[in-house]
């Protein structure tokens, strides 16, 4: 049910971002969905791709700091208040979200979230019949 | 003495260079003959095939071999003393973080000398008994704090061990007992204005301040100034270290132009740091204290790793004590900050303890504000976790780490694998940007 996401630790400062961007491109990885958290020194920007396992394997051999995390996407209808019906199930099943991201994927809108209680949001989402994504979507 | 005398010691303040010259040779020779009795010297003698009676003129003084502080950590606690142990009165010790620590005895003689040096430097600034001194320094085994107390109370003044820190608590003192003199570090004094404004206290109008002894911190002429105009009253460069005793070594008089080093109490000497031959007059170098009136543990050439050089040896306040330049900086990697003294080797002992830390990090100092701050920027080996709770924990956990360390709390960074530069061969592990040596 859960899919990896490549989380990379860069440093806030110009010509960071590009560099990695360029590994990928140059591997012939397409990006699906990106986002940066940042703090004053550093950020962290957590990509999802069609190749997370090679994405990963480049940028660690070039020495990066990356991390292969799971996430669960859920597909939902491009509706308004779906994506607070999604959210507020999870919240009540006491699932706590660490960080939650969206984008839109053929015509379906995608909530990306990492959670440390990843059974109980599974059994959540079993319960409420939500449906998924996995890596299999992407390639 | 009388209140109007710019000086409290005459007979040696005064002396004419030559007499000066005479007093030390016998002085150096009572001391040489003095630390036979300190089983360090004594041996140290027999390895070189020297005598006491060697000692015929003060050139005599570069046959001696020069006293590190590696020596005062090798013969830790007290095997350099001169005299048993039952005379001494009181210890100081440094952190002794970058191996044993350095120990220094003070027998009450001693303790009676250098509060004397701290005496008369007070007095030269232009304090006397009606003064009120308040002393914002650390006490404990931080020599700044119980030298100026004692200095200050045989100069006949209210002193009041205020110590470092609790800024309202040391402005309430300031306005409540008419304090006229603080001695503290720089950026101490700076963080009291910070907190003077903040309180609507204006230093002119609502105090009787009229001098600050700042030192055991380096700063340059520029913050010096800049504190003067914050404070609206003279702030005099005190030099100290504790192997000599601690604050009184050399302070600058009114004139401000470089700190009299006292020479009825040290041989000033200075030399390359690497040939260890003297510099010509003038030129900067490392600066190598002899002492002449410690009984407990005299120290011969001994090598501070602090370089400056001399400005000149008489002056128009009437004192031909050699006048010395403010320190330019050090000739090892000992960092000097808020007073604090630390080596990077500490810094690099708590970073290697944090599996999550690649083995480069870099140091850099700065000046904020008028606050002296450290930055310590470190590499994240892996990125164990993509939350930001958890990084955030980490540097936390660094930043107390140090703190225990070094005991000042530092900036801590985290930043990417191989982002820090790596010079060619010796990696540059500190950068003082600090307005300091310039």
């Amino acid at each position: 049910m859960t899919i990896k996401q490549l989380s990379i630790f860069i440093e806030n400062k110009s010509g960071t971002l590009i560099k990695v961007l360029d590994m990928l491109s140059k591997a012939n990885i397409q990006i699906i969905a990106s986002t940066i958290a940042d703090t004053k020194d550093y950020g962290i920007y957590r990509l999802l791709t069609n190749d997370s396992a090679q994405a990963y394997l480049i940028l660690k051999e070039s020495g990066i700091n990356v991390q292969l995390s799971d996430v669960i996407a859920l597909s939902i209808d491009d509706e308004p208040g779906r994506a607070a019906n999604a959210v507020k199930q999870i919240s009540d099943a006491g699932v706590s979200i660490l960080y939650l991201y969206s984008f839109v994927w053929k015509g379906k809108g995608v909530l990306v979230f990492r959670t440390d209680q990843s059974e109980k949001a599974k059994e959540t989402i079993m319960l409420n019949k939500f449906s998924f994504l996995t890596e299999k979507d992407f390639q | 003495m009388d209140d109007k005398s710019p000086y409290l010691h005459p007979q040696y303040e005064t002396l004419s260079p030559d007499a000066l010259k005479a007093l030390q040779l016998e002085r150096l020779q009572a001391t040489v003959k003095h630390c036979m009795n300190s089983p360090f010297y004594k041996k140290r003698f027999e390895e070189h095939g020297l005598k006491p009676e060697d000692i015929k003129s003060l050139e005599d003084i570069r046959k001696i071999p020069f006293t590190t502080k590696q020596d005062l950590r090798d013969t830790y606690p007290f095997g350099i003393a001169s005299v048993p142990l039952r005379q001494c009165v009181r210890l100081h010790s440094s952190s002794g973080t970058t191996g044993n620590p350095t120990v220094i005895l003070h027998t009450q003689k001693d303790l009676d000398e250098w509060a004397n040096q701290v005496a008369r430097n007070l007095w030269m600034v232009g304090l006397r008994p009606d003064d009120v001194f308040q002393n914002s320094s650390g006490y404990g085994m931080f020599t700044g704090g119980l030298g100026f107390q004692y200095g200050a109370e045989k100069l006949g003044m209210l002193t009041v061990p205020a110590a470092a820190g609790n800024s309202l608590r040391q402005i309430k003192f300031i306005k409540d007992f008419g304090t006229t003199a603080i001695h503290a570090v720089p950026s101490y004094v700076t963080r009291l204005y910070e907190v003077m404004q903040q309180e609507g206290v204006d230093p002119r109008k609502d105090t009787k301040l009229k001098v600050l002894a700042i030192g055991a911190e380096p700063h340059s002429e520029e913050q010096r100034q800049r504190i003067e105009k914050m404070m609206g009253v003279k702030a005099y460069n005190s030099f100290g270290m504790s192997e000599m005793c601690g604050p009184g070594v050399g302070f600058e008089c009114q004139e401000q132009n470089g700190l009299h080093f006292w020479e009825d109490y040290y041989i000033v000497e200075i030399v390359n740091p690497d040939t260890l031959e003297p510099v010509p007059e003038g030129e900067i170098g490392e600066l190598v204290l002899t002492t002449l009136c410690r009984e407990a543990m005299p120290l011969l050439r001994y090598r501070t790793r602090d370089l400056t050089r001399v400005l000149g040896h008489t002056c128009p306040c009437g004192r031909n004590h050699v006048r010395l330049d403010r320190m330019r900086g050090r000739s090892d990697d000992m960092m000097v900050l808020r007073g604090v003294n630390i080596f990077p080797i500490q810094i690099e002992k708590i970073l290697m303890q944090f599996k999550e830390l690649a083995n480069n990090y870099l140091i850099t100092l700065t000046t904020d504000e008028d606050n002296d701050n450290m930055t310590v920027e470190v590499e994240l080996e892996e990125l164990f976790t993509d939350d930001f709770q958890r990084l955030l924990a980490l540097q936390k956990e660094i930043k107390r780490r140090l703190k225990d360390e070094i005991l000042l709390t530092p900036h801590v960074k985290l930043v990417p694998k191989g982002t820090l530069p790596v010079s060619e061969g010796k990696a540059v592990r500190v950068v003082d940007k600090r307005k300091v040596y310039q």
